[in-house]
């Protein structure tokens, strides 16, 4: 009895927050279609009408090649035009189809400095035609973050930022607080491994390192397929153990 | 008499004597000149720059044309952008042309006839030391000026600098003065613009100048109204629109706004326009206000696509304009069918029509491409092995897995050096499970087909 009082206690100080706080309660979600991290994350999935921060792990700190593909998978599941913020274009293309993302949605703006993206990023969070908005920025301040978080809520349309810097000194920016409801690390994982020689479909390390009421979680996962879906590594997904040891063996 | 490239090739000159010319080459085509041809001819080109580059363009006979673009580079990216687009459109139409952009009139003529090639951008404040160096001809003098001064032994333009104004005024007239003080920012030299007969324009003077942002603001809204009550009795939507302001000390402040589809909507106009008001000087203040559709285009009413039939798309055009309009560059990425990875793709307007192409997906492409392939140091087994590993930026990668070859010959259609290029593609991982796009010049048997020398091309996510 006392038990529940005090459960019932937790969920109304919730609400109350949730009231008082300018952040509604999130009613649309995207959801990844993979079990642990949907369960994890509140709502069932990536908050629509939020900013989420992205960044890469290790050298893809600096090239933002991994990130680049998770926020393409994301952005290939919602519907309209993705407008995409950099300061130096090289994203290829073919990669992104890859991952789900038709060059037909896509539209690039090449702005001259970081202060552009920014602008060009809240510009495209205010217009409420697009699927996605996503930008590459190296420093992400607190009222900067703060204002896209605002046009996300009141458009509803899904704002990424990739984090991306030029030196790996740089990128202990990444622990300062932003407004962003999540916060994302993708480090690239050897492969699977593969009967025959060559190379399998890559692996990330998948951190959530900060979620507004979550706790931070890690996942191991499969990289965007061709529909921009993560999959779960076959040596966890449940399995008959016949192939497990088949898969095993393999890898020997 | 005057030549094209062709006569120049057979050794004839600009300003050759007719007989001369008829006995270096025989069958020579001579057309007479038709000044009062070539005046119309360069109205309506300008005409044309005033449509697609900038508001305030005029005719400079008997063969230039002078621009103020100010206000209007940003819709090309850049000033160098600008002047290339120029320079190229006009090839297009088949004039050879040069083009220079300094700090007044007169040291663009100069430097557009005697530096560009075939153009030239000189930043703020440095074109007057660049002029000195130019002879007098480049002046916008008298013929018999000219002469007169050449006898004088005067050469450049720093030289009639350098020289007291007095005896040259008493002897020439005050236009050597002038001049001299027109192509070193002295004086101004208002441009008077030409206007194109069917643009739509409005205006308002008013009794007192204004000069407040707010203000500025309130009445460009009073005028895009104005302007669309026209457009609209024309059927017409506008793709070029011209705010020129006249201030009281009669300098004129012009900003530019340009849209991707044609466009009637007063608050879209409004705020192209708005988001550009920093950028007037208003000085002592605006009396009069010129709002001009220099470009437009006609806008029916179209039927809405109704949700019943399928969802309609939303428009993004508002948001294309506004990006644009604050000097962005916006784009889409479209296919080319061409194997070579950085071939492969070109940039396209960001509402053109969907691309229908593609690009072939049964192998894995990088997400990020380098600017340039950046050379590595490699070991591998020729021919077609990939490498054991390689070392990039300093950094050593040994390779624990790899695909490829995925041979990629040389266009010779393109290039009669690509007859027998080749490229073979590897896709590579090191043991952190980083994968590379590297590929090897030459086929690793035949050293016509390249080097053998190894690049990195791209970053695997």
């Amino acid at each position: 009895m006392q038990n529940r009082a005090h459960f019932v206690s937790i969920e109304e100080l919730r609400d109350r927050i949730e009231r008082v706080s300018s952040v509604r309660r999130q009613k649309s979600v995207l959801p990844f279609g993979m079990g642990p991290i949907d369960q994890h994350l509140p709502g069932g999935g990536l908050a629509l009408g939020a900013l989420h921060e992205v960044a890469g792990g290790g050298n893809g700190a600096l090239d933002g090649a991994a990130a680049a593909l998770f926020v393409a998978g994301i952005a290939a599941r919602t519907t309209g035009r993705v407008l995409w913020c950099v300061t130096r274009q090289d994203l290829f293309m073919p990669g992104l189809v890859q991952a789900g993302l038709s060059q037909n949605r896509v539209l690039i703006v090449e702005c001259r400095d970081e202060k552009g993206v920014l602008d060009c990023f809240e510009e495209g969070l205010r217009c409420n035609g697009l699927g996605a908005v996503v930008g590459e920025v190296a420093r992400l301040t607190m009222t900067a973050s703060r204002r896209l978080q605002l046009a996300a809520e009141a458009s509803g349309v899904i704002g990424i930022a990739i984090r991306r810097w030029r030196r790996q000194a740089e990128a202990s920016d990444y622990g300062r607080p932003t407004a962003a409801v999540t916060r994302w690390r993708i480090s690239i994982l050897p492969s699977e491994p593969l009967p025959v020689p060559g190379i399998g479909r890559a692996r990330w390390y998948l951190e959530l390192l900060r979620c507004r009421a979550a706790e931070s979680a890690d996942y191991v996962v499969e990289a965007c397929d061709a529909k921009g879906r993560l999959g779960l590594p076959a040596n966890l997904a449940n399995r008959s153990p016949s192939q497990d040891a088949w898969t095993a063996s393999a890898a020997r | 008499m005057a030549a094209n490239d062709a006569a120049i090739a057979a050794g004839l000159g600009i300003g050759m004597v007719a007989s001369k010319a008829q006995a270096l080459v025989a069958d020579l085509i001579m057309v007479d000149l038709k000044p009062e041809d070539d005046l119309r001819e360069l109205e309506r080109l300008a005409l044309w720059f005033l449509g697609n580059f900038a508001p305030i363009v005029a005719a400079d006979p008997p063969n230039g044309i002078v621009i103020d673009t100010t206000g209007a580079d940003h819709l090309h990216g850049n000033e160098v952008m600008m002047l290339t687009g120029m320079i190229n459109r006009l090839r297009a139409m088949g004039f050879a042309a040069r083009a220079a952009l300094a700090d007044s009139w007169g040291a663009a003529h100069a430097l557009a006839r005697f530096r560009a090639s075939p153009f030239l951008v000189l930043p703020a404040g440095e074109s007057a030391a660049a002029v000195l160096d130019l002879p007098i001809s480049a002046l916008r003098l008298d013929a018999q000026i000219v002469v007169a001064l050449r006898k004088l032994g005067f050469e450049r333009i720093g030289d009639l600098e350098a020289t007291p104004r007095a005896p040259l005024a008493l002897r020439f007239g005050p236009e050597i003065g002038r001049r001299l003080d027109q192509i070193l920012c002295r004086v101004p030299e208002p441009i008077d613009p030409i206007r194109s007969p069917e643009a739509v324009s409005v205006r308002r003077a008013f009794a007192e100048p204004i000069s407040a942002a707010e203000t500025i603001a309130r009445y460009v809204g009073r005028l895009v109204q104005r302007l669309c009550i026209i457009l609209e009795e024309q059927g017409l939507g506008v793709r070029r629109l011209d705010l020129i302001c006249h201030r009281v000390d009669s300098g004129l402040q012009v900003i530019r706004a340009g849209t991707a589809k044609p466009v009637r909507d007063a608050p879209r106009l409004t705020r192209l326009l708005c988001d550009q008001i920093e950028a007037i000087e208003p000085g002592f203040g605006i009396e009069i206000m010129v709002l001009s559709a220099s470009r437009t285009e006609p806008l029916d009413a179209i039927q809405a696509v109704s949700s019943l039939i399928k969802q309609p798309e939303a428009d993004i055009s508002d948001l294309v304009d506004v990006i644009a309009n604050r000097g962005h560059l916006i784009y889409r990425i479209a296919a080319v069918e061409s194997d070579v990875p950085e071939r492969s793709f070109m940039l396209v307007p960001p509402l053109a029509d969907d691309d229908e192409i593609g690009w072939p997906l049964h192998w894995p492409r990088p997400s990020r491409l380098l600017a340039h392939p950046e050379p590595i140091q490699c070991l591998a087994l020729l021919p077609d092995h990939p490498p054991v590993n390689f070392t990039w930026r300093g950094i050593r990668h040994v390779v624990k897995r790899a695909d490829g070859p995925e041979r990629v010959f040389g266009e010779w259609w393109k290039r009669d050096k690509e007859l027998v290029a080749v490229r073979d593609y590897f896709a590579v991982e090191n043991e952190a499970g980083e994968r590379f796009w590297i590929f090897r010049q030459g086929d690793g048997e035949h050293s016509d087909s390249g080097p053998g020398r190894w690049f990195v091309q791209g970053l695997f996510g």
